[in-house]
């Protein structure tokens, strides 16, 4: 079932105009998309981050629907103590609507600092979605390295230098981290394919149990992009297999999109102002070895997707 | 009509808990937490209770866990000691800041390092500024009763303030003693049904919670929540006064033992005052003019109670379960700045005793009341009790 972009534009919006976000920052793009994939009321809770602060500096809120944020690392156990008291309420017949509930995380509060709160959550089984907006990187405080940060970019806490490219190691596969903990639903996603993410999303918020979205959400400010490029390098990550399309069907692999011609990784790389030193001569090898990972990723990906 | 039970600190804080039938309890086992978990654990799995257990993944997902559920509506608890709760430092704040009426047992264990696992106050004294309020437990049945007293205060409209539930590790938790206990039906009617104001879980008026808030507001937030706590003085003694029709046992904020005439007062806290009441009637029938002072309820501190009784006496040792390193101790500091103001004040010793489980002797408590009578102590020094 496809989704009709005439009939999402007459719902309401869950995340309202007015918030602080940059222009062209992927978070509210999704965040919004996202809630619109489904009719079921939502609870929202949301770690500290880019859209936690952009969006309910106080007296102001741009949440139109109940939205709880705690702390940095604790997205996913303060959802889970939402979900924990419908279930309860529910069962004692003090609440009769069926909810949904959704935590939203950068991958800092995800990848890093919320691993344990996150795999808690969802090796306990709550009804609930987790979904990473990944910009790669701490962008909230200054683009500070994370464990999404990709190799070979440039941090401001793993800085290209005289004797340094930036990043040394590969960002952690944290959708097959979720998907390990054999929850019914995980998947990857990007802004480009927008209805490939919406279908995630519904899927996600509406399968019974714990499911995770891990999207790629590109940052303008630290990136280094141009404020309207953020679907085009979202396209990009998908085109060059850096950011593959996939999902875990209650553990079924599928690959949700391949390439006709995979694009090579230095259409992603020298367009953004973090790689911009891999374009010097002497990192010609950092590029090549990334672009060998890539592939390497991608192949291994088709094959457990082929089982 | 109630009954009688033998019971341990920890089987107490489970039974009130199981009888306070909370919406959601989200723990993690810690030593010597661990037999109020695996209490109710058990209460859960026989239906005894509607309660959603949440096993979680560590203290911090505990008290965030916690958190959520609370700003959902639900009533809920926690228990945790020691590293437990240093862990969930962070969002114990945060609890308490977002105005949400957790009640949280804590059984008090030394701080690592070295790790033990035996009592000192050093893990809830390092939450004293959480903005939580804290009571003290002497024993099996304080526990039982301080946690439904903590229950209807914390969720009174006045206060809306998270509270912790204090025992002494091992010496309460794991002693058995007769503990008396209200009928069920008794608790459910005197609690009533816990319907907060706003919640999560109300579509028609969605809320946000834990919004940024900076120099613009943050200070105003901050006074309200300051207002809250002092709110606990005027409501404590309603609800204590509530809870002793039902019980016939007395909760007040500091309890008085032989006070009035005497000349040398020990300030303490949990159950070295079982200790010291018992060296008191000792000395007392020797003819010495001591008493005891026993602080039930630390946060908020009723300092202007304890400064009318104490400003007349002759000289106050307070003993700590808990040092602060490089300076005095947290309940010799309190008692010392409430006299400040006072024209004629007693001098005020301060003990150091029991740090990772060491007891506590009747004979150290002699060793106090002693030197108060001879005026042997120092005020500008610590002492400590049966360190070697």
């Amino acid at each position: 079932m496809a989704f009709i972009l005439k009939e999402l534009l007459d719902k309401p919006e869950k995340l309202t105009s007015g918030h602080r976000l940059c222009p062209g920052c992927g978070a509210p793009i999704l965040a919004k998309w996202i809630m619109m994939a489904t009719d079921f009321p939502l609870v929202v809770a949301n770690a500290t981050g880019c859209l936690e602060v952009s969006t309910t500096i106080y007296p102001y809120t741009a949440w139109n629907t109940p939205w709880i944020h705690n702390a940095f690392e604790n997205a996913a156990a303060t959802i889970a103590g939402v979900e924990s008291a419908y279930k309860s309420l529910s069962r004692q017949g003090k609440i009769k609507k069926k909810v949904k509930f959704i935590a939203f995380g950068g991958d800092g509060g995800t990848y890093d600092i919320g691993i344990q709160a996150l795999s808690g959550a969802l090796e306990r089984g709550h009804d609930m979605v987790y979904i990473c907006y990944d910009n790669e990187g701490y962008m909230n405080t200054g683009a500070q390295r994370s464990g999404a940060t990709p190799k070979g970019a440039s941090t401001t806490t793993e800085p290209a230098g005289k004797v340094s490219y930036g990043k040394k190691m590969r960002h952690k596969d944290l959708t097959a981290i979720a998907a390990a903990h054999h929850i019914p639903y995980a998947a990857q996603a990007a802004l480009s394919n927008w209805q490939d993410l919406m279908k995630k999303a519904k899927k996600a918020i509406e399968v019974d149990g714990p499911a995770f979205l891990n999207i790629l959400s590109p940052c303008v400010r630290f990136w280094r992009i141009p404020d309207d490029q953020t679907i085009e390098i979202s396209k990009l990550a998908v085109e060059t297999n850096f950011w593959p399309l996939f999902e875990i069907d209650n553990g079924k692999w599928i690959l949700n999109y391949k390439p006709r011609e995979r694009k090579p990784i230095m259409d992603w790389i020298k367009v953004q102002g973090r790689y911009k030193h891999l374009l010097q001569e002497k990192n010609k090898p950092v590029i090549e070895e990334i672009q060998k990972e890539i592939d390497e990723y991608f192949h291994w990906l088709e094959k457990r997707c082929s089982d | 009509m109630g009954k009688r039970l033998a019971l341990t600190g920890d089987m107490a804080a489970a039974e009130s808990m199981r009888q306070i039938n909370p919406d959601v309890v989200a723990a993690y086992p810690i030593t010597p937490q661990t037999e109020i978990m695996m209490t109710f654990s058990q209460f859960v799995a026989d239906g005894l209770v509607d309660t959603e257990l949440v096993r979680v993944d560590s203290e911090h997902s505990a008290m965030s866990a916690c958190v959520g559920s609370a700003a959902a509506g639900a009533r809920t608890m926690t228990a945790t000691a020691a590293n437990g709760l240093a862990l969930m430092h962070e969002v114990v704040y945060i609890a308490a800041s977002t105005r949400l009426p957790i009640v949280m047992p804590v059984v008090n264990r030394a701080l690592s390092a070295p790790i033990n696992i035996h009592c000192d106050h050093s893990d809830t004294m390092a939450e004293r500024d959480s903005g939580w309020i804290q009571i003290f437990s002497q024993d099996p049945q304080e526990v039982y009763d301080h946690i439904l007293l903590a229950l209807k205060l914390s969720e009174h409209p006045d206060v809306l303030l998270p509270t912790m539930v204090n025992q002494d590790g091992f010496i309460t938790s794991h002693g058995v003693e007769p503990v008396e206990i209200l009928d069920d039906s008794v608790v459910k009617t005197w609690i009533g049904d816990y319907k907060p104001k706003h919640t999560l879980l109300d579509f028609e008026n969605p809320i946000t919670v834990g919004p940024l808030d900076l120099y613009d507001y943050y200070f105003e937030h901050k006074r309200q929540q300051v207002d809250a706590i002092d709110n606990a003085f005027k409501i404590y003694p309603q609800v204590a006064k509530e809870l002793s029709k039902l019980t016939k046992r007395e909760y007040p904020m500091i309890e008085q033992y032989n006070i009035e005439k005497a000349d040398h007062v020990i300030v303490t806290m949990a159950s070295a005052a079982g200790t010291t009441r018992y060296v008191v009637d000792q000395l007392t029938e020797k003819g010495e003019k001591v008493g005891l002072l026993k602080i039930r309820l630390f946060r908020p501190f009723p300092a202007d109670q304890i400064v009318n009784i104490l400003k007349g006496k002759k000289s106050v040792a307070v003993l700590d379960r808990s040092a602060s390193f490089g300076s005095f101790p947290p309940l010799a500091e309190e008692i010392r700045n409430a006299l400040y103001d006072e024209k004629t004040k007693p001098p005020v010793y301060s003990f150091v005793f029991g740090l990772g489980g060491r007891d506590l002797l009747p004979s150290h408590v002699e060793h106090v009341f002693k030197g108060l009578a001879k005026g042997s102590f120092n005020t500008k020094t610590i002492e400590y009790l049966g360190v070697r």
